[in-house]
């Protein structure tokens, strides 16, 4: 039990209530954990998809939360851009507008064209310092680990003057171990998925994982803690669905009800999305420099993603190898509207999969898209093809 | 026997256009030969290192928007479409994608294959491009990474802790840069070939600054849309060349003599504009009439900084110091090229101060989103802070089908209207 929790509604109740709960937070567009955060005094650095060193934030005490749209109107947001952009700009930003969120620093990353233009449009638009982590983009450079380093640096200053205090190595090696927890358990809950998919809906770990940015990892962990044995105890049987991956979800976030959908048809044993919150994919080493540490994970021991460009790591390539290590069927390639990265990545994804004989379904999504008949008996199609052919 | 005006004035745009239709010939002989080049874009296209190894530069963004202003533009997205890329993604890109389906075949010449790629992360699109080209012939991509401004205002220079990091970075990848230049050609590094390439750098951008700043005088002496476009190509496709450096020397004489002289672009020079975004190329001449037939004419752009990748501010290396001057002009142009897209709201109200301007014309398009995502928000910062008129129009760079010439029209009719008005109670 977590003093002060901002998320209580999971406490004390069975199983398949707390997912309810859990999914119904994220669905929540008016962020009550922030709210709460913040009437409790807590400060908010929000961070715009897709990795964010969080681990910093944390260990300056204040709120990391991840921004990563809503599926809400960009009522005051949409006179703020052009007519051929992604849905998730727009949002984010309407988020900060309408005053659902409140936030203490915004920070955006060079993951695309559109998002690194966010720093500045927030910032001639809110009174909080809005700024660009300059993740590095050359991941092959010999320098890289020691520019990120000198960079976290940066950020780490930046994050003090916001927090009023400073970060020490102290705090920082607490913070490590408090997301290492985190890591290992999401590293579990990609196990389930992938080895007893029936245990977990497809909408459910996806809530489970989205909770991480809504929450102090603290509580995030606890909650995790609980719900994980219960579900590889779930009286739950193996139905008679084809294994897939989903790709596509990255940065702008398909609506939960999409998700739900394609589970309705499919396992999804592994996917990208929210690949940001999973991107360091082992524990960092305690001891030693921290920020170095955090470095050197987000280069070697990372994911993969149609906006960071690693030479060791072509995009196809992996995603054939996400589908082997999880013994999936086929792949549905998924990519939000407008959304250049990804729809580019498509390409390349489709070519490796005709090439490597494995079947995908492609479609496009919005975050605020509503009606998903017309793709879900697209999909039931293509699971029929797979399953009577 | 003929004045000194009629061989000055003009000359730029006569021996820009030559000088162009030379350069595409020796890439056609560079293909006929079957010589790999080097391909590169424009923000930070790194030529004065490149041309050290001979190879022969490809610039597949100025291809592509040569077949738009050809008007051939469409076939190559078609092509490109049914390919697999989807109609939302950046023409320049699927134009290009086309040409090398064609083996390299545009319409004013084939260009040769790539032997490597290098590009900046000014553009993320440019990344994701080499990616095709990698996908394609399996060679040798480099990203230069140039860390940028991170908030407005925040620049740090030269002394300060995070500038010297970003330095350090630049620097180091300058040198394994030049390593992975030195295997992909087989000739080894010359620090005196860099010493030259880059003096004819240094004397460009001097050229390209000051060509900028004598279109403060009115009648303006060039139109940055059009005029503007040539010279561009010039100082992108003849970097580091000497050929460039006498270009840049004998404009500046031209632009100073028709400054001298009182000689306009326009005839009537009614309204001085600035451009905020990227032309319209597969209507350009009629897309620059739209203005010119009401007097108007663009003294300046956001295109001359960022598509020159920061020539703009004039930077000379220091000869003692090739690559740690290389990476100080890399940081600090590719930097303010960066910041002339997204940070560019208080450099354009010094825009319209500096050069007397009457409005700004914002010119967003479907395919770049690079330029485009803050335009919609920059205008409206620029007229909560200031008095100025402005025009907001989108089409795009490549794509005949969102470039509705009747809208266009009506659009700029209104916005010279709202001028007169402006100008009748001054």
């Amino acid at each position: 039990m977590i003093a002060n929790a901002v998320f209580p509604e999971w406490q004390g109740r069975s199983l398949d209530h707390v997912l309810y709960e859990c999914r119904e937070l994220v669905e929540d567009t008016s962020f009550p954990t922030v709210r709460r955060w913040r009437e409790a005094g807590g400060r908010v650095v929000g961070h715009f998809q897709v990795y964010f060193p969080e681990e910093i934030a944390h260990a300056a005490g204040l709120l990391p939360f991840k921004v990563r749209g809503a599926p809400i109107e960009p009522a005051k947001a949409d006179s703020r851009f052009g007519s051929y952009l992604c849905s998730i700009l727009k949002t984010s930003l309407e988020l900060a507008l309408s005053g659902r969120v409140e936030l203490d620093l915004f920070v955006t990353h060079p993951i695309c064209d559109a998002a690194r233009n966010l720093a500045a449009i927030w910032g001639r638009n809110v009174a909080y310092p809005c700024e660009i982590l300059y993740l590095p983009q050359n991941a092959n450079s010999g320098h890289a680990a020691a520019y990120l380093r000198d960079e976290y640096g940066r950020l780490r200053r930046r994050i003090e003057e916001v927090a009023g205090r400073r970060v020490t190595d102290a705090a920082l090696h607490h913070s490590l171990a408090v997301f290492n927890e985190n890591r290992a358990h999401l590293r579990e809950l990609y196990l389930i998925k992938r080895d007893r998919p029936w245990l977990v809906g497809a909408e459910e770990a996806y809530a489970l994982v989205a909770l991480a940015g809504l929450l102090p990892r603290e509580e995030h962990n606890a909650l995790l803690a609980w719900v994980l044995p219960r579900l590889r105890e779930r009286p739950l049987r193996k139905q008679d669905k084809i294994r897939v991956v989903v790709e596509g979800g990255f940065c702008e976030q398909p609506p939960l009800d999409l998700i739900r959908a394609i589970g309705r048809s499919c396992y999804v044993v592994d996917d990208d999305l929210l690949i940001g919150l999973r991107w360091i994919r082992e524990d960092l080493p305690a001891g030693g420099d921290p920020i170095a540490h955090l470095a050197e994970a987000y280069l070697e021991r990372s994911s993969y993603s149609p906006v960071q460009h690693d030479l060791r790591k072509p995009k196809e390539r992996m995603l054939v190898e996400r589908l082997s290590a999880s013994r999936a069927d086929a792949a549905i390639v998924m990519a939000a509207k407008m959304c250049e990265p990804g729809l580019e990545e498509q390409v390349a994804y489709t070519r490796a999969l005709d090439a490597a004989g494995i079947p995908y379904f492609v479609t496009e999504f919005e975050e605020n898209m509503t009606s998903y008949d017309q793709l879900e008996i697209q999909l039931q199609t293509f699971v029929e093809n797979l399953l009577f052919s | 026997m003929a004045s000194a005006s009629d061989t000055i004035v003009g000359r730029g745009n006569r021996e820009g256009a030559q000088l162009f239709r030379e350069w595409y010939a020796s890439l056609n002989q560079a293909a006929v030969e079957d010589r790999r080049a080097a391909y590169v874009f424009v923000m930070g296209s790194l030529a004065e290192l490149l041309r050290v190894f001979d190879f022969p530069i490809v610039f597949p963004e100025i291809n592509s928007l040569q077949t738009a202003v050809r008007r051939a533009a469409q076939e190559y997205l078609s092509e490109a479409e049914d390919y697999g890329y989807s109609t939302d993604i950046c023409g320049y890109v699927k134009a290009d994608v086309a040409t090398q389906l064609r083996g390299g075949k545009l319409p004013m010449a084939t260009i040769p294959k790539p032997a490597l790629a290098v590009y900046t992360n000014a553009c993320n699109t440019y990344i994701k491009w080499a990616e095709i080209w990698e996908r394609m012939y399996h060679i040798p991509t480099f990203t230069l990474d140039v860390p940028g401004t991170r908030a407005d205002g925040r620049q740090t220079w030269a002394g300060h802790p995070d500038y010297a990091n970003d330095r350090r970075y630049v620097l180091a990848q300058l040198h394994e840069l030049i390593t992975l230049c030195e295997r992909v050609s087989g000739i080894p590094f010359d620090i005196d070939r860099l010493r030259e390439t880059l003096s004819y750098t240094s004397a460009m951008n001097r050229g390209w600054q000051r060509v900028l700043a004598l279109n403060r005088s009115r009648p303006s002496v060039f139109n940055a849309l059009s005029d503007g476009t040539i010279y561009l190509g010039v100082a992108n496709g003849l970097r580091g060349e000497a050929a460039g450096a006498r270009f840049f020397n004998d404009l500046v004489e031209e632009l100073e003599f028709k400054a001298a002289h009182g000689i306009g672009t326009l005839a009537d020079e009614q309204y001085r504009l600035i451009f905020a975004g990227v032309p319209c190329y597969p209507i350009f001449r009629r897309f620059n009439e739209l203005f010119t037939e009401w007097g108007g004419t663009f003294v300046h752009s956001t295109y001359l900084w960022f598509a020159s990748g920061g020539s703009n501010l004039g930077f000379e290396y220091d000869l003692e110091d090739p690559l740690g001057s290389l990476a100080d002009g890399l940081l600090l142009g590719v930097r303010d090229a960066m910041d002339s897209m997204f940070f560019q709201t208080s450099v354009l109200s010094t825009m319209a101060d500096d050069f007397n301007a009457d409005g700004v014309v914002y010119h967003p398009i479907k395919s770049c989103r690079t330029v485009s995502t803050g335009l919609a928000d920059s205008r409206r910062a620029l007229m909560a802070s200031r008095d100025i008129a402005t025009l907001f129009i989108e089409s795009d760079m490549m794509d005949r089908r969102v470039v509705s010439e009747a809208q266009l029209k009506n659009r700029a009719d209104a916005f010279f209207e709202g001028l007169a008005t402006r100008k009748r109670r001054q």
